[in-house]
């Protein structure tokens, strides 16, 4: 589409077709003068800012499949007898609700298809969405000016568990009546008002009738279009901030590189659609999941080995598992710490923390510019580290949701890996700290290196006196500057402890600012800042002067390239 | 190969921007035979997904929903690959179009500030200000203040009408067993004999009352009203040696000849515990592995749960089947605020 | 209630204790050489000093018994460990049935099934269910829905049903094996128990309807699965998506 040789767009034969109807429309409802930019709005090309699409096309999915599945299910606790086609439970007593989805598994064709679709494509959305939220908190996307768009992210999430654990609960089966089961013991563990908000959300005392018609509400009216309004004002704030980008050549903070929506990204992203729904429903037709009728009906008195809730449950399940059991007697009421710290402490502080944390590092660097280039992991050392650190306190609680699983199937002795986890919760997020800490310094330092002393070759020389060396070959400055685009560390010298006015602070706000700038200390130590102009210099004039490093090694040079890949045949 | 740097660090940035670099064809923008051959592509993965759309009907008539495909169901597998694979394909010939075929050259847009210029924010400024002088709504703070109070208080109401959502907490100390009722299996609803029980036996039993049935030969309990009694009353009975057996003080009487019945609920959050080790007289919850020793009137040996495994006090009725003598002495089921106070209460019941 | 149950009763003590003396006599000499060590000389069991057992007294035990634990492999066991696990029987049906005929003589216990109480393929729908629900409330908390077995405490395990005959699906409920609580005729009638195995048969039998599964292990096995085929697959078609394709070192015509 070069411009000399493109005609004028009324002579195109498009043109000719499309100025009706465009004419038609703009006539009564505008929008040509704000669409023109945005079906050419530029979007950049990388993988990792696919993960969110991932889950916004899972969330799609969910309402077709979802749609399909309520013109059968019954969301009834009314108990009848089973007369459907699963031969094992024939006759057997059993809810509405199971046996409507008993029918759907059974007797309507494609139900089972789009059953298995709607619970794969619902535990594919929530890992979408953590995998979008672990690939913006690593690469620091949700900085300024983003914070709101991570917090309503932080939003989604949370709204995806509860619609995600009121789906599970509605095919009252053995399985998930033990899920609801267990959230009853949770709203029990509630001080003072617990019993109160029991006796209101179920209508009574468990299970009684009302709780799946309310939870069937929640999850097909409620609970989705909050989601969806939160959906559209995070996609209308990622169209008026434009995406951020990765540093490299051509790409800075002022400017946005990529495609026009119109076509190419259109092109990709909805045929990115089309992939996950074909890739969720190819799942689908090989890969069970939640076969209800294995589990049987829900009976208050009976349980399977191996009950477990859906995988993003899995950690607060875990945390339940290995917390001491404490419980105390005290002014008169029951205090279950035993189930409250871990299931609604444990959600709670886990949403508090990934909503607070862009407020956090904000007052800790007091950094106030705006970001649009995303940070590589390695030069944010403490964020990564913290990241870090609170993947592998996730990881712990998850793997503990599943003790009786590995136990079995690892043949190990239960209580011990509880204790282990028990421990290990404290402990090896702190390796996990330290460990990723020291690799992102020493990627910085090997990034340093790289820039200023080029790449080995693999090419070994020696020199008249008999020694070795490799060569190293001057890095493309594109790749030069990519890795050095990147904000240079904050002199980290003594904050004065001066108001803006020049008066030195006192009591309170003195200890505030001191502590301030501790915890700055703390969050910049150990890491290895970029190279300076100096160093650049000093590294040419290196690279010129020492034997056994040209700068040139022509083009026939068969060594390796910067990827270690050989350059020639 | 640290260098000592002396001189101070100058700021600006080590390495120059060197700009976009130059656009490079692809092999499909310079060699027409290459771009034929990506059209040709793309256009057969739709023709594809066409035809599995079609394949998609076919199966649902054609394929029976009983038969079976590798011991799946042969209908599941037909339709979700023909309507996934159909999906898939279109999905990947849109992106291969957007790829091989589709203008690639990168386009550059500048970014624009994200906060609005400082006159629109005065504008703005302007503007509300100009609304709250024409309003009065600071002048005004009666107005402002009652209007205020009223929305507020809006949400009396629309807390107060949920209040009909459920009754308020009452008898969670309280299940079905009395005194007298029998201790009966489950599913069964069979009544159980001392004589029927080896050491080592783990039977799962219910009160009789949930197979009780009127003179119209409805059951006394059922439907949602079972559910309810059944996630409290549900036991287990398991026979020990007598000697294994160290009752605590009062609870001497509670068995029949080493046959002991328990809650069956876990005092956790709820979950039917029947995971007896008969050898080591535990009882393990399967949803978060709390031990309870049967042996040792019920105590919490590992895991999350606090309270002790209630115990049902057990006799034999005149026709030599086992009863229970009472309801539970301590409280079923998972703790709530009020358990402290309902158990102070059933103590005092007790002594009367 | 008599008449059905001993019609039921597969072959009474007495029976056994009436068995070929040769067969007893051939189990007795197996057993002298095979259990002893372990059982005592005469299976009174022997007593470690600090009053566990070493190995435990198989008087009353029944034929069923040993037909379970040497029939599937769990004895003699190979070492000591928390558990006995399944393998490959180490003596033949015919030793087997000598060495139960043995263990029948020190004590009146349960004896084998016979067939007609094992019929469980011509069990109705209706017992499946009823079987099923006898499973699910009295099986399923250590053994899974599916039988596929579940953890106990300190090692030990509740282990899978998958492939193990009906004989001995019976054998463990009425002898009580290891950790496993025992369930009586008295209480669990013979009835009820060969509909248990009627349902387990038949669910372990019937197709997997949705595709590959987990093994009947549940949300965990679904969990990885999203994680590693679901978000790991996409991922690979998003590098696809994002990668920049091969380039021409030709100017472009155009």
């Amino acid at each position: 589409m070069s411009a000399e040789d493109t005609p004028r767009v009324e002579d195109t034969g498009f043109a000719k077709k499309a100025a009706g109807p465009v004419k038609w429309i703009d006539e009564r409802v505008g929008g040509a003068s704000l669409s023109k930019g945005l079906i050419r709005k530029v979007f950049p090309d990388h993988w990792s800012f696919l993960l969110g699409e991932i889950a916004l096309y899972s969330f799609i999915v969910l309402l077709l499949s979802g749609t399909f599945l309520t013109l059968w299910f019954q969301p009834s606790m009314a108990e009848m007898h089973y007369h459907g086609s699963y031969a094992p439970l024939q006759g057997v007593e059993m809810s509405q609700a199971y046996a409507s989805t008993l029918d759907i598994s059974f007797d309507i064709r494609g139900g089972l298809l789009v059953r298995q679709i709607h619970h794969w494509a619902a535990a594919l959305f929530i890992a979408a969405m953590m995998a979008h939220m672990l690939r913006v908190f690593f690469t620091g996307a949700y900085r300024k000016p983003r914070e709101v768009n991570w917090l309503i992210g932080v939003g989604l999430l949370g709204l995806g568990l509860v619609e995600g654990f009121a789906g599970y609960s509605l095919p009252d089966d053995l399985l998930s009546g033990t899920g609801l089961r267990f959230v009853d013991g949770l709203i029990r563990s509630i001080p003072i008002v617990g019993s109160y908000i029991e006796f209101f959300l179920f209508g009574g005392e468990f299970p009684g009738n009302e709780i799946i018609p309310r939870l069937y509400m929640a999850h097909i009216l409620l609970i989705p279009a909050l989601i969806l309004g939160l959906i559209a004002a995070h996609m209308l704030l990622l169209v008026y901030h434009k995406h951020t980008q990765w540093p490299g050549a051509g790409r800075t903070n002022e400017n946005v590189v990529g495609y026009p929506v119109l076509p190419v990204y259109a092109a990709k992203a909805g045929g990115f659609f089309f992939i996950v729904f074909g890739f969720t429903a190819f799942m689908s037709a090989i890969i069970q999941i939640n076969p209800i009728w294995v589990y049987g009906p829900y009976n208050p008195s009976e349980v399977t080995a191996g009950s477990q809730p859906d995988w993003y449950m899995g950690f607060a399940e875990g945390a339940v598992r290995i917390m001491p059991n404490w419980e105390w007697s005290f002014l008169n009421y029951t205090w279950s710490w035993n189930v409250f710290i871990p299931a609604v402490g444990g959600l709670t502080s886990l949403f508090v923390i990934l909503a607070a944390w862009p407020f956090v590092e904000r007052w800790i660097t007091g950094d106030d510019r705006e970001h649009h280039l995303l940070v590589r992991p390695r030069n944010a050392p403490t964020r990564t580290a913290l990241g870090a650190a609170g993947v592998t306190a996730y990881g712990v609680l998850w793997a503990a949701g599943g003790n009786d699983i590995i136990a079995t199937q690892f043949h190990l002795d239960i209580f011990a890996i509880t204790w282990v986890f028990r421990i290990g919760f404290f402990v090896f997020p702190v390796l996990a700290y330290i460990i990723t800490k020291r690799i992102c310094i020493g990627l910085q330092r090997a990034d340093a290196e790289r820039v200023l002393h080029g790449y080995e070759t693999g090419v070994l020389e020696r020199t008249p006196d008999g020694s070795y060396s490799e060569r190293h070959a001057p890095l493309d400055v594109n790749r030069q500057y990519a890795l050095t685009n990147h904000a240079r560390l904050p002199e980290l010298t003594e904050t004065p402890l001066v108001d803006e006015n020049g008066v030195e602070l006192t009591g309170k706000a003195r200890r505030k600012a001191k502590r301030r700038d501790k915890v700055r200390r703390w969050y910049y130590a150990g890491a290895h800042d970029k190279p300076t102009t100096h160093d650049v210099d000093h590294a040419l004039e290196h690279f010129a002067g020492h034997e056994g490093h040209p700068v040139e090694l022509g083009q026939e040079f068969a060594g390796v390239s910067e990827t270690g890949v050989p350059k020639q045949h | 190969m640290s260098h000592d740097v002396h001189t101070p660090v100058p700021a600006e940035e080590p390495i120059d921007n060197p700009g976009l670099p130059a656009h490079l064809p692809r092999p499909t923008d310079v060699d027409p035979a290459q771009a034929k051959r990506a059209e040709r592509q793309v256009s057969t993965l739709f023709i594809l997904a066409i035809l599995l759309s079609l394949g998609f009907c076919v199966a649902y008539f054609a394929v029976d929903i009983d038969a079976t495909f590798l011991g799946w169901s042969a209908l599941n597998f037909a339709l979700g690959t023909t309507v996934g694979l159909s999906l898939l394909f279109i999905g990947v010939g849109a992106v291969q179009w957007a790829k091989k075929l589709m203008d690639d050259h990168e386009a550059v847009e500048m970014r624009h500030p994200v906060a609005s210029s400082t006159e629109d924010r005065a504008a703005f400024m302007e503007s509300i200000n100009a609304a709250n002088r024409e309003s009065g709504f600071g002048r005004r703070p009666l107005i402002r203040r009652s209007m205020l109070g009223a929305m507020a208080a809006l949400g009396l109401p629309a807390i107060v009408v949920l209040r009909d959502l459920g009754p308020l907490p009452h008898s969670q100390w309280k299940t079905v067993w009395k005194k007298g009722m029998r201790v009966v299996n489950d599913v069964s609803g069979m009544p159980i004999k001392p004589s029927d029980i080896e050491v080592g036996q783990l039977i799962n039993a219910e009160p009789a009352i949930f197979y009780e049935v009127d003179e119209e030969g409805e059951r006394v309990v059922e439907g949602t009203e079972l559910l309810q009694a059944k996630s409290k009353a549900a036991v287990i009975v398991v026979r020990m040696r007598p000697e294994d057996i160290s009752p605590a003080k009062g609870k001497e009487n509670w068995g029949v000849d080493g046959i002991l019945c328990y809650s069956k609920i876990c005092t956790h959050v709820g979950c039917p515990i029947s995971l007896w080790e008969q050898q080591t007289h535990h009882l393990l919850c399967p949803c978060h592995q709390s031990t309870f020793d049967l042996a040792d009137n019920g105590k919490v040996i590992f895991g999350p749960a606090h309270r002790p495994l209630p115990q049902l006090p057990l006799a034999v009725d005149e026709e030599g089947y086992l009863i229970a003598t009472s309801d539970f002495p301590d409280i079923v089921a998972p703790s709530y605020p009020e358990l402290h106070r309902d158990q102070k209460k059933l103590d005092k019941g007790d002594q009367a | 209630m008599g008449g059905v149950y001993a019609a039921f009763q597969p072959g009474s003590p007495a029976t056994a204790a009436a068995d070929d003396s040769r067969t007893v006599e051939a189990g007795r000499e197996l057993f002298l050489v095979g259990c002893a060590s372990c059982h005592g000389e005469n299976g009174e069991g022997i007593t470690t000093k600090d009053g566990n057992n070493y190995g435990p007294s198989l008087v009353g035990v029944g034929a069923a018994a040993v037909d379970f634990q040497v029939g599937t492999g769990r004895m003699p066991m190979a070492q000591l460990a928390p558990q006995a696990p399944r393998k490959a029987p180490v003596y033949t049906d015919e030793e087997i049935s000598q060495l139960a005929a043995y263990v029948a003589t020190l004590g009146a216990g349960p004896s084998i099934p016979s067939e007609d109480v094992l019929d469980w393929q011509n069990a109705t729908p209706e017992e499946i269910a009823e079987g099923g629900e006898f499973f699910r409330t009295n099986c399923t908390a250590c053994h899974n829905s599916v039988g596929a077995g579940g953890a106990l405490p300190s090692g030990r395990y509740a282990p899978s049903l998958e492939g193990v005959t009906a004989a001995h699906i019976y054998e463990a409920m009425v002898t009580g094996p290891q950790q496993m609580p025992v369930f009586s005729d008295d209480v669990l009638t013979p009835e009820d128990k060969r509909n248990i195995i009627a349902y387990v048969k038949t669910v372990q039998d019937q197709p997997n309807y949705g595709g590959l599964g987990g093994g009947g292990l549940g949300p965990v096995v679904d969990g990885l699965i999203v994680w590693v085929i679901g978000i790991g697959g996409l991922i690979v078609f998003a590098i696809w998506i994002g990668a920049h394709g091969a380039r021409s070192k030709k100017k472009a015509n155009a």
